[in-house]
C-alpha cells in the first residue's frame, strides 16, 4: 500500500528534484548570497517546524557542489529521514528563509491517520497523526528499503 | 566521427580569453620563466582536451593539484590567484576564486573539531583554488595527539573525490615540503605539478620595485634606482630577506621618508610640485638602516622593521 507523499516546502508537488536540479536551485541562492543549511527530521507532521540541522549553516559558499556534497553525506548517514535544504536570505529587511525544499524522503511514507475527538455537544475536533510517529524517534522508517540516492 | 573531422580554431580559442589571461600573466609577473612555461603547458592541455571532447574523444579531466615550493616572497600566492583565473577561463574551475588557509584554519583544537573545520574550508573553496600556505605545518609527525593527521586524510579524500571541483595548491619551503611528502604517502602522487619558485635576481627585484611604485603612482628617479640596487645588494645578504615582500616593505618605508621630507618642506612654506610628490629620491632610500650596520644584524624574532 502506498502512503501519502508529503508536500512541504517549495516544489513539493513536483517530482523529486534530481541532483542537478538541486544544485541549480542552490546556485540560484548563492548568487544572491543566501546561506545554505541542510535539515533533517523523521517527524513528518506538517506543523513540525523544528527540523534538526545537519552541521552548521554554510555561509560564503561559491559553488553549489559544496552544498550538494553535504546533502549526499546527509542522505548516506540518514537514509530513513526527510532532508531539506533551506536558503536563508540575510539581507536587511528580509532576514528570513527565502527558499526551502525537500531533497530526500524515506523510501516508503506510510502517511497520516485522521483522529476524531468527540467533545461536548457533539463537537468533533480533528487531528492528524503520522503513522510513522508511533515508532520511537530515530526508528520510524525502519523496514523501508534504502532511500533514493543513498548508496 | 571520421578521422578528419576538425575543430574550428575559433571555437577552440575560447582560447582567445585564455591567451589574454596568459599574456597578462607574462606582463604582470617579473621573471618566473619556468613557472610561466608550466602554466602555458597546463593551459594548452586543457584547450586541447576541450577540442578532443568536441570530437567526442573522452578524456578524464586531468589532476591539477599543485605544489609550489620556494622562499618567502617569490610570488607563490600571486601565481595561485592567477591560476584560479586561468583555470576558470579554461572552463576547468567553475568560479576560480582563491581561498587561503593555514594550519589554524584547518586543524581543530579538540577531538571532533577538526573534520567540520577542514570541511568548511574545503566547501568555501569549492569551484576555486584552495591555497594552503606552509602546508607542512598541518602534519606534525611524532605527536599522535595532533589532529593534523585528520586534516590530511580529509584533504586526500577531497583531492581524489572532488578532482573536478577544486584545485588544491600546497605551498612552502622546498625542504620541508619534501619532508611532508615523505611522511604522508599518497600525497605526492595526488599532486600532478610541482612548481619551484626561484629567488629573484637583483635586476628582477628592481623591476618589481619599479612596478610596485608605478602601481601606487610613484616613480623612482634614476639616482634612486641606483640607490635601491645598492640597498638590495646589502639587504639580500642580511637575514630574513623575503624577495618581493621585502621590496614592498622597503618601498613602503621609502614612501614614509619621502613623505616626511616633503612635509618638512611644506612646513617651511615651500610649494610642492606634482613631480616632487611622485618621485622617490635616493635620500629616501639611503637613510635606511640597512646601510648603517644593518637593521637585521643579530635579530632573532619579530617582524621586519
Amino acid at each position: 500500500m502506498d502512503g501519502i507523499r508529503i508536500t512541504q516546502g517549495t516544489f513539493s508537488y513536483l517530482p523529486d528534484l534530481t541532483d542537478e536540479e538541486i544544485a541549480a536551485q542552490i546556485a540560484y541562492g548563492l548568487e544572491r548570497r543566501w546561506a545554505v543549511s541542510i535539515e533533517y527530521t523523521d517527524d513528518p507532521h506538517p506543523r513540525n517546524v523544528y527540523w534538526e540541522l545537519w552541521g552548521m549553516p554554510m555561509f560564503d559558499l561559491e559553488d553549489p557542489v559544496a552544498a550538494l556534497a553535504e546533502v549526499r553525506r546527509c542522505r548516506q548517514a540518514l537514509p530513513d529521514h526527510y532532508i531539506r535544504v533551506s536558503l536563508y536570505d540575510p539581507s536587511l529587511t528580509r532576514m528570513t528563509t527565502a527558499l526551502q525544499f525537500i531533497v530526500h524522503r524515506p523510501a516508503r511514507e506510510p502517511g497520516f491517520r485522521l483522529d476524531r475527538q468527540e467533545g461536548h455537544d457533539r463537537t468533533i475536533r480533528y487531528t492528524l497523526h503520522a503513522y510513522a510517529a508511533d515508532r520511537p524517534h530515530g526508528d520510524r522508517y525502519p523496514e523501508a528499503e534504502r532511500g533514493r540516492g543513498a548508496p | 566521427m571520421p578521422e578528419d573531422a576538425a575543430v574550428d580554431p575559433g571555437e577552440a580559442a575560447a582560447g582567445r580569453q585564455v591567451e589574454d589571461v596568459l599574456a597578462a600573466l607574462d606582463r604582470d609577473l617579473v621573471a618566473l620563466h619556468e613557472v610561466k612555461r608550466r602554466i602555458r603547458e597546463i593551459a594548452a592541455l586543457l584547450v586541447i582536451d576541450r577540442c578532443r571532447r568536441r570530437l567526442g574523444l573522452e578524456a578524464r579531466p586531468p589532476t591539477l593539484h599543485m605544489c609550489f615550493t620556494g622562499n618567502p616572497g617569490t610570488g607563490k600566492t600571486t601565481v595561485a590567484r592567477r591560476m584560479g583565473e586561468i583555470l576558470h577561463a579554461l572552463g576547468y574551475l567553475r568560479k576560480g576564486h582563491l581561498v587561503t588557509a593555514s594550519r589554524d584554519d584547518l586543524v581543530g583544537q579538540y577531538v571532533g573539531h577538526t573534520a567540520p573545520k577542514t570541511r568548511e574550508v574545503i566547501r568555501r573553496a569549492m569551484g576555486g583554488v584552495l591555497f594552503i600556505d606552509e602546508a607542512y605545518h598541518i602534519y606534525r609527525p611524532g605527536n599522535e595527539r595532533d589532529y593534523g593527521q585528520e586534516t590530511v586524510e580529509i584533504l586526500l579524500e577531497t583531492m581524489e573525490d572532488h578532482r573536478a571541483d577544486l584545485v588544491v595548491i600546497l605551498a612552502g619551503y622546498k625542504a620541508q615540503m619534501d619532508r611532508l611528502f615523505s611522511e604522508v604517502p599518497g600525497l605526492s602522487s595526488r599532486i600532478a605539478h610541482h612548481l619551484d619558485f626561484p629567488d629573484f635576481g637583483l635586476e628582477e627585484l628592481l623591476e618589481i620595485a619599479r612596478r610596485m611604485a608605478a602601481e601606487q603612482r610613484y616613480r623612482l628617479s634614476p639616482a634612486a634606482e641606483e640607490a635601491f640596487l645598492r640597498y638590495l645588494e646589502e639587504r639580500i645578504r642580511q637575514p630574513r630577506f623575503a624577495n618581493g615582500r621585502s621590496v614592498r616593505n622597503a618601498l613602503d618605508r621609502a614612501r614614509m621618508r619621502h613623505a616626511a621630507r616633503l612635509y618638512e618642506a611644506l612646513r617651511d612654506g615651500r610649494r610642492l610640485t606634482k613631480r616632487e610628490l611622485v618621485t622617490i629620491e635616493p635620500e629616501d632610500i639611503l637613510a635606511s638602516r640597512v646601510f648603517t650596520g644593518g637593521a637585521y644584524a643579530g635579530v632573532s624574532a619579530g617582524g621586519e622593521r
